[in-house]
């Protein structure tokens, strides 16, 4: 039917096929898996159903005199000035984590009103503000 | 006031004599008895020269903190030192911009200056295509970010430089990081022009191999830098966050490292020519990529300078310009690879081949873990984030046969290797590879049949390629490359197994309790320097076996207003001892961390071999 170096063609072919096929089946499941997503408080409180293993931010402004901290912990609260939620922290906090400023906490919610936070990120410049915080600014 | 003027006028002078060698090169290309005018080489020489001068009076605009320029006045101020006043030309988008020009036209002065013994037809091509994206550059400056805008009334105090900015290893990152981006441009421009002169062989090969060598130099060297950078500034002690701004100067890497493999294949064995071009023309295109992903603003990072849609708009289009122009070329000129020679599915050419397709799908990992939120955002107006663990779970299990290749493959013969030529040397140093693995790795609390494997085969590449060296006639610059490479690995696995921290909120005079250290926060003193305020603290840490004192540093800077932690750093051969602080509620509590991190010196001397492998073979070829 077909000659030898057809059929050798056909079998790398279908091979490259099969790896292609493959490799984008594993990165679109990973991807699943590992995409963190970004919450506002308000879209917390909205939320249908609440999955404490699901890794999240959620971004907003650090709410003036929220800020408590012992030893191990820092506790605050996140507010898009709509809602809020409390965060509770160990761990190293950036340059430009304060009052009144912006901030994205990366974490696992409790319920819908805690996040134990794993990471705390705020961006290197003063005038930086999380998207969601300056829609929620802009709507206000 | 004047060197503003000057600036500007000879950006518009460079881009006059732009089109006009653009349109010259066309023309000496449409002749039948092609030559390369001496007057052809004096204006690229005036080009250089115009593009140099309007840079220089952009740093002397700084250097004299010259306000009434705009670029000055938002970047620039006074009190800061001058290194930093200088390295701040470049620390802006419009300052970048005009370095990325200066490049360019370096690039293919040098180009054809050291083509000599080239085909004319051949350097006018590399001149007509490179012309092309220089001519995008001068439109992009003068259109959309001029560096000489001036201000009226004139301002009496600059805006000042992001103080994380002003750092010696970040005030030359851009400019080495630059001659690896741009530097793939002439790698571009020379593979357009030989793909349309039909002109892909062993020669051309052996000739652009030294370009192709000098970009991934300054590419692997720009990212190091960033990532030292990264690791004592940042304050969080890592040195690779998986940060889109970081992987899109990944990915031209990893195209320019499969391009290094693969145009060696295409010198000792004329095949592949097609591929080779492929990625020629990826690497400068994920380039540019890069250079929109960062300077539209569509990523959130200290790299973005200004969020202007115009910017962006401008580069995408451009992209999109370049791209179609390479694939119409490509369709029409491209080889027709000769299928009398086939590849022995055993020999040197197929384990390069193979890692080209590993290397392939770490860039494509990449490539889709940077794009994919951005593309999200864009449809569904969801908002995610792609974290390491994502990275880690598709990239790191497939560098296992990747080092495994890496190790074989330069032992192998080219067009065929037989069998039986495979000594029982290796399969025991194989064997002892994952030995000395699983005993490392036994101590330790980690998942341990797959990290064995993991560390045995980067330690199998570590002996195969120690062993060589011992060797006569072998591959000095790729065998202290691979040598580089395994030590990066096993450095980086280390460094992850080994490491550890530990962090907490203290008042001064606290002492706390640790693993089986104690901590001690002696004091803190302030001090006033020139452009910001100092809070340097002291801390000792004491283990059984000793006491080690710490000092870490807050600075607040002026003008901007802005804080930044200064980490103290203990580095020593085994590992590097990192202590950074923050202020926490004024400064009655400091947030402190501490950490251990091992064999991080390693990382750096690791990636540094790699470039010396480079270098290495610019004088193997001088010694011939």
């Amino acid at each position: 039917m077909y000659g030898k170096k057809v059929k050798l063609r056909i079998l790398f072919l279908s091979f490259v096929l099969i790896t292609i096929v493959l490799t984008i089946f594993l990165v679109l499941k990973s991807l699943e898996e590992d995409v963190v997503y970004f919450i506002s408080p308000t879209e917390i409180k909205t939320l249908t159903e609440l999955n404490p293993n699901k890794k999240i931010r959620v971004g907003g402004m650090v709410k003036e005199g929220s800020i408590q901290a012992s030893t191990e912990k820092i506790n605050f609260i996140i507010t898009d000035f709509k809602n809020e939620i409390n965060i509770s922290f160990a761990g190293a906090i950036p340059n430009l984590f304060e009052e009144g400023k912006g901030v994205v906490a990366e974490g696992f919610l409790r319920d819908r009103e805690f996040l134990n936070a794993k990471k705390i990120l705020a961006k290197h410049d003063e005038n930086y503000m999380p998207p969601e915080v300056k829609e929620a600014m802009e709507v206000k | 006031m004047l060197s503003s003027y000057l600036g500007y006028y000879s950006l518009i002078l460079g881009f006059i004599l732009s089109v006009w060698l653009l349109f010259d090169s066309f023309i000496s290309l449409s002749k039948k008895n092609k030559n390369l005018k001496k007057n052809t080489i004096l204006v690229l020489f005036l080009q250089l020269f115009t593009v140099v001068l309007s840079f220089l009076s952009l740093v002397y605009s700084f250097i004299n903190s010259d306000f009434s320029n705009e670029t000055v006045y938002n970047n620039s101020h006074t009190t800061k030192p001058l290194f930093y006043k200088i390295s701040g030309t470049w620390g802006n988008h419009e300052g970048s911009l005009l370095l990325w020009l200066l490049v360019l036209t370096l690039f293919i002065f040098l180009f054809i200056f050291k083509s000599k013994n080239q085909p004319t037809k051949y350097k006018l091509l590399t001149l007509f295509f490179q012309q092309i994206i220089i001519i995008g550059f001068f439109l992009f400056l003068l259109l959309t970010s001029n560096p000489f805008n001036f201000l009226f009334p004139i301002p009496n105090e600059g805006l000042g430089l992001n103080p994380i900015l002003q750092d010696p290893a970040l005030a030359i990152h851009p400019p080495i990081l630059y001659l690896g981006y741009v530097g793939s441009s002439i790698i571009f421009s020379a593979s357009l022009a030989a793909l349309v002169q039909k002109n892909i062989n062993a020669d051309w090969a052996q000739h652009i191999k030294k370009w192709i060598f000098t970009a991934w130099i300054f590419l692997t060297l720009g990212i190091m830098l960033g990532s030292i950078w990264a690791y004592y500034e940042l304050g969080w002690g890592g040195f690779w966050f998986w940060d889109p701004v970081e992987n899109v100067s990944l990915m031209p890497w990893l195209c320019l490292t499969a391009l290094l493999h693969t145009i060696v294949v295409l010198e000792k064995r004329l095949i592949l020519q097609s591929w080779t071009l492929i990625l020629s023309i990826a690497t400068f295109t994920l380039s540019m990529s890069g250079t929109f992903l960062v300077r539209s603003g569509i990523l959130n990072s200290v790299h973005t300078f200004a969020n202007d849609p115009s910017r962006g708009v401008f580069i995408l289009i451009f992209l999109f310009v370049l791209i179609v122009l390479s694939l119409i070329i490509f369709f029409f000129y491209h080889p027709k690879e000769s299928s009398e020679k086939k590849i022995f599915w055993f020999s040197k050419e197929t384990t390069i081949l193979i890692n080209n397709w590993f290397m392939m799908y770490f860039l494509s990992v990449v490539l889709i873990g940077t794009t994919y939120p951005i593309f999200l955002e864009v449809i569904t107006n969801e908002k995610i984030s792609v974290g390491p663990p994502f990275y880690h779970k598709l990239l790191i299990p497939f560098l296992i046969p990747f080092l495994i290749f890496m190790a074989i493959g330069p032992k192998l013969k080219w067009i065929k290797q037989a069998f039986k030529k495979i000594k029982i040397q290796q399969f025991i140093l194989f064997i002892l590879s994952f030995l000395i693995s699983y005993l490392i790795v036994e101590k330790t609390s980690v998942e341990h049949l797959f990290t064995t494997i993991l560390i045995g085969a980067a330690f199998y590449l570590f002996f195969i390629t120690i062993g060589e060296f011992f060797k006569k006639n072998i591959n000095f610059s790729q065998n202290i490359s691979h040598f580089g490479f395994s030590l990066f690995v096993l450095s980086v696995l280390f460094n992850s197994l080994f490491s550890s921290e530990f962090s907490a909120n203290m008042k001064i005079g606290e002492e706390l309790k640790f693993d089986n250290n104690l901590i001690k926060f002696n004091n803190i003193e302030t001090f006033d320097e020139k452009n910001y305020k100092s809070i340097i603290a002291n801390f000792d840490i004491i283990s059984v076996k000793d006491t080690t004192t710490f000092n870490p540093e807050i600075r607040i800077y002026n003008q901007p207003n802005i804080l930044t932690s200064e980490a103290d750093i203990k580095s020593s051969f085994f590992s590097d001892k990192f202590l950074v602080i923050n202020l926490l509620k004024g400064d009655k509590l400091f947030n402190v961390r501490y950490q251990n991190k091992s064999f991080m010196i390693w990382i750096w001397i690791s990636v540094l071999l790699l470039v010396f492998g480079g270098l290495a073979s610019f004088v193997k070829r001088y010694n011939r």
